[in-house]
């Protein structure tokens, strides 16, 4: 077993996904298959090769400090699911 | 033929000429949408009105002669793309409701150059899927046989122009999700380059990876919407600040004396007969063009899709971070307390493929684990790019097949994730590469279904891919035969 019902269970807590006892026991079936087959790059050597973390090379992509249009407050909370005033209304955080 | 069957350029010429109007042209498409769509289902949502009053408009300027590259051209925008003040779903319930406030880059440059949206294209759930099964508004169906997948993600955009309901059309490709579905329904598809196309306002998949591309009829059709989307962008900053040729320019061109690679890791056990000699009959077909095929070795092509498999759920994990109910689309209802309703609302609001990817996208960037899967599968795609540097030191091109096999029945993959992310075997390694790709009809099966050919360049060869696959495209003569619905 490359992952137990337990660490789905915290896996899906660190992704703030609510999960049933029915799901949890088809993702541990479902990521056991995907993280066997993973194991595959295991058999490569990759000691000192350099991570690619991007497609081409790229260097900071810095551009003149300067006023642009946004799309302002009122546009920003037009999809939001509960709005007031000017903030994003959510359910109390402490008691 | 009717006006929704011809290409971008077989129109551009009959508006230039006064034979027809944008408003027949876009009247011709929505009659075929009203005769296909319930059984083809391309669309999430179609965009009629505006698309009528735009025709209208583009007929005014016609007759002025301000005639752009795409004025009177029905184009169909997969709903990854943000369209301002027309919803745009990404094939979530996430984003059911999401009307972006603003145009992505790809909608602007189209609209600038005259385009007529014509609707939102379905796609698998957050661009996660090779079958468009995911979405949340139901599958697109394959237009050559109805009880098959399209391929996806960009399965509504890719079956739109196979079934006319709209002349050319815009996907994203993350691994494959343009030039599978491309493969899979007949026609052509380009993944550009990372860097090529701008990705602002395309919903975000896995970053390092995702690239918007053309779906369009024929390869002059594909050089025509490259002229048009390329190009760098101050919005983006992996936007590639590279000269643009005139894709155009590379049509008709011959490809004697170019050499070539095909890779001996793309013909394996697994891989229909029936692709396979349709593959074997290109190659030949290349040869007699004047073009020397040679083979060469992609020695770590075996471990494309696993790399891939940890690289893009990583990406997508963080990506989809965003969704929690606060800010826009769907919030779960009677949530008493903030933990609970992000994880209320993202358990709703997203599909079980997006849920798994972003469970292994989580394991593997999770402390213990980051060195093991993250860091060990970015090695792994460095030695992959590697592969590819070496095979273009001899190699104009690369040749492969575009998929293994043809277009799979409804529901034959949907239990079993792994054998899905197997069919993107072939198209994965471009991606993870951050080369260009095109995928160009190379014949059908015995049972009619359509078998696409894939051709490979170096970074910003997008100009070598229109040139090799118009080459192709005129000497092989593949029998023009459309889906009969």
């Amino acid at each position: 077993m490359k992952i137990s019902s337990r660490e789905v269970e915290y896996v899906a807590h660190l992704a703030r996904l609510e999960v049933t006892e029915k799901e949890t026991e088809k993702f541990t079936a479902q990521l056991n298959d995907i993280l066997l087959y993973i194991d595959k790059l295991n058999e490569l050597d990759t000691k000192g090769v350099e991570p690619m973390n991007h497609a081409i090379s790229v260097t900071n992509a810095f551009r003149e400090d300067k006023m642009l249009d946004s799309i302002g407050t009122e546009n920003s909370l037009t999809n939001a699911p509960d709005a007031r005033g000017e903030f994003f209304r959510v359910p109390k955080v402490i008691d | 033929m009717e006006l929704n069957q011809l290409t971008i350029h077989e129109l551009q010429e009959k508006i230039k000429n006064n034979s027809v109007t944008a408003t027949q042209i876009t009247e011709s498409v929505f009659s075929r949408i009203d005769a296909v769509e319930e059984r083809v289902h391309s669309y999430i949502r179609l965009m009629k009105e505006d698309a009528l009053a735009a025709a209208a408009k583009a007929d005014v300027d016609i007759k002025k002669g301000n005639i752009k590259p795409l004025t009177g051209i029905p184009i169909a925008l997969k709903d990854i793309v943000c369209t301002k003040g027309i919803t745009t779903t990404c094939g979530s319930r996430i984003l059911h409701n999401f009307v972006p406030p603003y145009n992505s880059t790809v909608v602007e440059k189209l609209r600038s150059a005259g385009a007529i949206f014509i609707g939102k294209a379905n796609m698998d759930e957050f661009a996660m899927g090779s079958s468009t099964e995911t979405s949340y508004f139901g599958p697109t169906r394959n237009p050559w046989d109805l009880e098959r997948i399209p391929g996806g993600s960009s399965g509504g955009s890719a079956a739109a122009v196979a079934a006319d309901e709209c002349i050319a059309s815009i996907g994203s490709d993350t691994g494959g999700s343009i030039r599978q579905p491309a493969a899979l329904c007949g026609i052509v598809g380009m993944k550009p380059t990372y860097g090529r196309v701008s990705r602002f306002g395309l919903i975000a998949f896995a970053s390092s990876l995702d690239q918007i591309g053309p779906f369009t009829k024929d390869v002059e059709d594909c050089a025509i919407m490259m002229n048009i989307i390329a190009g760098y962008d101050p919005k983006e900053s992996t936007s590639v600040n590279a000269e643009v040729p005139d894709y155009r320019q590379f049509i008709g061109r011959d490809i004697k004396s170019w050499k070539i690679g095909i890779p001996k890791e793309y013909f394996i056990e697994g891989v229909d007969p029936e692709v396979n000699a349709a593959i074997k009959k290109a190659i030949r077909v290349i040869e007699q063009s004047g073009g020397q095929c040679v083979e060469i070795s992609l020695p770590h092509t075996q471990y494309c899709v696993a790399t891939y498999y940890i690289i893009a759920p990583a990406e997508a994990s963080s990506n989809l971070a965003r969704y929690d109910g606060v800010k826009y689309g769907f919030r779960a209802a009677d949530v008493r307390e903030l933990l609970e309703m992000y994880k209320i609302t993202r358990m709703q609001g997203f599909g079980s493929e997006v849920k798994r990817r972003i469970m292994i996208g989580t394991y593997a960037l999770s402390a213990g684990y980051y060195d093991a899967y993250y860091k060990k599968a970015s090695q792994v795609r460095a030695l992959i790019k590697h592969d590819f540097d070496e095979a273009f030191k001899p190699c104009d091109v690369i040749l492969t097949p575009t998929t293994p096999t043809p277009a799979f029945k409804i529901g034959e993959k949907t239990d079993d994730p792994l054998q899905m992310y197997l069919s993107d075997v072939f198209t994965i390694s471009t991606n993870l590469a951050g080369i260009p790709g095109i995928s160009v009809p190379c014949g059908f099966t015995s049972r009619g279904l359509p078998i696409g050919v894939q051709f490979l360049a170096g970074h910003f060869e997008e100009g070598k891919l229109i040139q090799i696959a118009s080459a192709y495209e005129k000497n092989a003569k593949i029998e023009k035969r459309r889906p009969t619905l």
